[in-house]
């Protein structure tokens, strides 16, 4: 009881961690059409930042905002520099430019950094477990994240579909020629659009700095994970990204506590240990291909054109 | 008598180039140079094959890496179980090659655009974790392989010179068949799907069934692709299937021209040629090579061949 109730807590978390990230993604790919690879490094950049920062302050609080300010500014020096010139370019192009700056990053981080991974050590106060259920504890730092993260999802949701800025946001996905046409500074909406996503990735990779180790290439297999999400939820639509990152967050995190368990009831102990890592590992694509093979646009295709 | 071009000149340059290398190799006693060419050779055929779907069929797929690890594992895996003869291991790779293509292509080609990009990925990745949990054949770490590929005294892999001369033959009996497939009327129709799937569709052709003949076969390429680089490198290893190694497959096509018969080597050679040159020049040669990528996105449009062809003009 102890165990699921705690996987079924870490699958949230990690779940709801997922959608920071697949957010963005699927921002970008819905308002601007395009398919940013380097996502994942700006997910690992917020993290190196948030080491950085917090070993410089000496506060994880200030550490991790000011790392989410650099991870914004980063993200719009990023769009107006070089990803601004391939809007309206082929996918291809995008998928090629965009692996470029991966080695970029990676090979920068490496250079400023060096090669060993860098800690981000937890203050005392989040490292302490509460009781959530008579018996049960969990530790307050994952708590902490998905309570985070329901609360950026809430202001997400509340900023697109309540708010004027939301209203443009929306309204440049759906036609932007119309909306430029209307006299709105277009480019400029780009731009900010494309650094929230940026401020997004790098929130979800400072919060998961203190539960893994920061290091080089951290960005790129969660990257593959946030585009099996946007993939599934239906690229460009933020609720499906959000349900597809929930469920994703908990097959994974449930697959990988239970499935060992479960395969040694069927196989030999040798073998189902042996095969039980790379099944899990397997489950979320074996998720996405059977998605995109019953509904080749996602579970919630958002409303394009 | 077709006219002479630039590009045609270059082209025919780099291919008497890889065909007398290994004389260069051995007057000059520079044997490093044969074995990095006999991978940039490997690579370019498995390019080639990428090109063929991507190039001439418009199918995007981000996950071609995948072949090379499968007849790259089917050589390891036969010579680990003591099946040593060349004529076994190359037809099991090109077969294995062409049921993962088959099943894979099936249902991938329901979806299209980035969504085809985005499925071609997931079950490369899923290929890459199959091969990490097969605990009896090295798992992560990888197979050594102990024997290169046995043909009864036809040829020796194991003498560079022989299997460099075999590699480079395979990849022009490839380039070949490209050139052969590309002008029948079966490639036609592929090419004629990759400009408008509806009007082929309307015209009475059955669009998925020759898309995925197509991918098949650009999956059996690759395989082989896969099975050559096992020898080359007496190993294999998960790694071969990562994603960022399909990622280098779309770089050497879209580099050296997508869609032209020869762009690919080009890209290939190139690509490879550059990679090793920046990596003695610094420690750090991915800071130059990724904004290197940026930059011929975004100006050089057509790869080197269109950069090639745009100089004749002008």
């Amino acid at each position: 009881m102890l165990l699921v109730v705690e996987q079924f807590l870490n699958g949230l978390q990690f779940g709801l961690l997922l959608f920071l990230l697949a957010a963005g993604l699927t921002l970008v790919f819905g308002i601007m059409d395009l398919v940013n690879l380097a996502h994942g490094s700006l997910y690992m950049m917020g993290a190196y930042f948030a080491a950085t920062f917090a070993a410089w302050t000496g506060s994880f609080l200030l550490g991790a905002l000011l790392a989410l300010g650099a991870t914004l500014l980063l993200g719009i020096v990023l769009e107006m520099s070089a990803l601004r010139h391939l809007y309206g370019r082929d996918h291809l192009d995008h998928v090629l430019a965009t692996f470029g700056l991966i080695l970029f990053f990676n090979e920068a981080v490496r250079l400023i950094w060096g090669p060993a991974g860098l800690a981000l050590p937890l203050p005392a106060w989040l490292t302490v477990p509460v009781p959530i259920l008579p018996g049960i504890h969990y530790p307050a730092y994952r708590l902490a994240i998905i309570v985070v993260a329901l609360l950026v999802a809430l202001l997400l949701y509340l900023g697109v579909m309540r708010t004027r800025i939301g209203m443009l946001i929306r309204a440049g996905a759906s036609n932007r020629e119309m909306i430029g046409a209307l006299g709105i500074n277009i480019k400029l909406l780009y731009t900010l659009v494309f650094g929230l996503g940026a401020a997004l990735a790098g929130l979800a990779g400072l919060m998961q700095a203190p539960i893994l180790t920061v290091q080089i290439g951290m960005g790129e297999n969660i990257l593959i994970l946030a585009f099996v999400i946007i993939v599934i939820g239906g690229i460009g639509s933020i609720r499906g990204a959000f349900l597809a990152a929930i469920f994703v967050g908990m097959i994974d995190t449930l697959g990988r506590a239970f499935l060992p368990n479960l395969l040694r009831q069927v196989l030999s102990g040798a073998a189902a240990s042996t095969a039980a890592p790379a099944l899990s590992s397997m489950l979320i694509y074996l998720l996405m291909a059977i998605v995109l093979v019953v509904r080749p646009e996602g579970l919630f295709p958002a409303n394009r054109r | 008598m077709k006219s002479f071009t630039v590009s045609k000149a270059v082209t025919a340059l780099m291919l008497a180039g890889l065909v007398l290398l290994p004389l260069y190799s051995q007057a000059s006693g520079n044997v490093f140079i044969l074995t990095l060419f006999t991978r940039v050779v490997i690579l370019a055929l498995a390019a080639a094959s990428l090109n063929l779907i991507m190039g001439y069929g418009g199918m995007m797929s981000f996950g071609h890496a995948a072949y090379l690890g499968i007849g790259g594992y089917a050589v390891g895996m036969l010579a680990q179980e003591g099946v040593g003869s060349g004529f076994i291991q190359f037809p099991v790779a090109l077969a294995a090659s062409a049921l993962y293509a088959l099943v894979i292509g099936a249902l991938s080609l329901r979806t299209r655009g980035v969504y085809f990009i985005m499925i071609t990925l997931a079950f490369a990745q899923m290929a890459y974790y199959v091969a990490s949990g097969l605990a009896r054949y090295g798992g992560d770490d990888g197979l050594t392989v102990y024997k290169r590929s046995d043909f009864s005294g036809l040829i020796n892999l194991g003498n560079r010179t022989q299997f460099y001369y075999l590699c480079l033959a395979c990849l022009f009996g490839v380039l070949l068949l490209i050139w052969r497939i590309v002008n029948s009327r079966f490639g036609l129709v592929v090419q004629g799907l990759r400009s408008n799937e509806q009007r082929m569709q309307a015209i009475g052709f059955p669009a998925k069934r020759y898309q995925l003949v197509c991918f098949v076969i650009s999956g059996m390429m690759c395989g082989l692709a896969g099975a050559l680089l096992a020898n080359n490198t007496d190993f294999i290893s998960p790694a071969v299937m990562y994603w960022t190694r399909s990622g280098d497959l779309m770089v050497m096509v879209i580099l050296g021209g997508m869609g032209t018969l020869f762009g690919p080597v080009m890209g290939a050679v190139v690509y490879l040629l550059l990679e090793e040159f920046l990596s003695q020049l610094t420690e750090y040669w991915a800071l130059i090579m990724g904004p290197l990528l940026l930059l011929i996105v975004l100006f050089g449009r057509g790869g080197i061949m269109g950069l090639l062809g745009r100089f004749n003009r002008g």
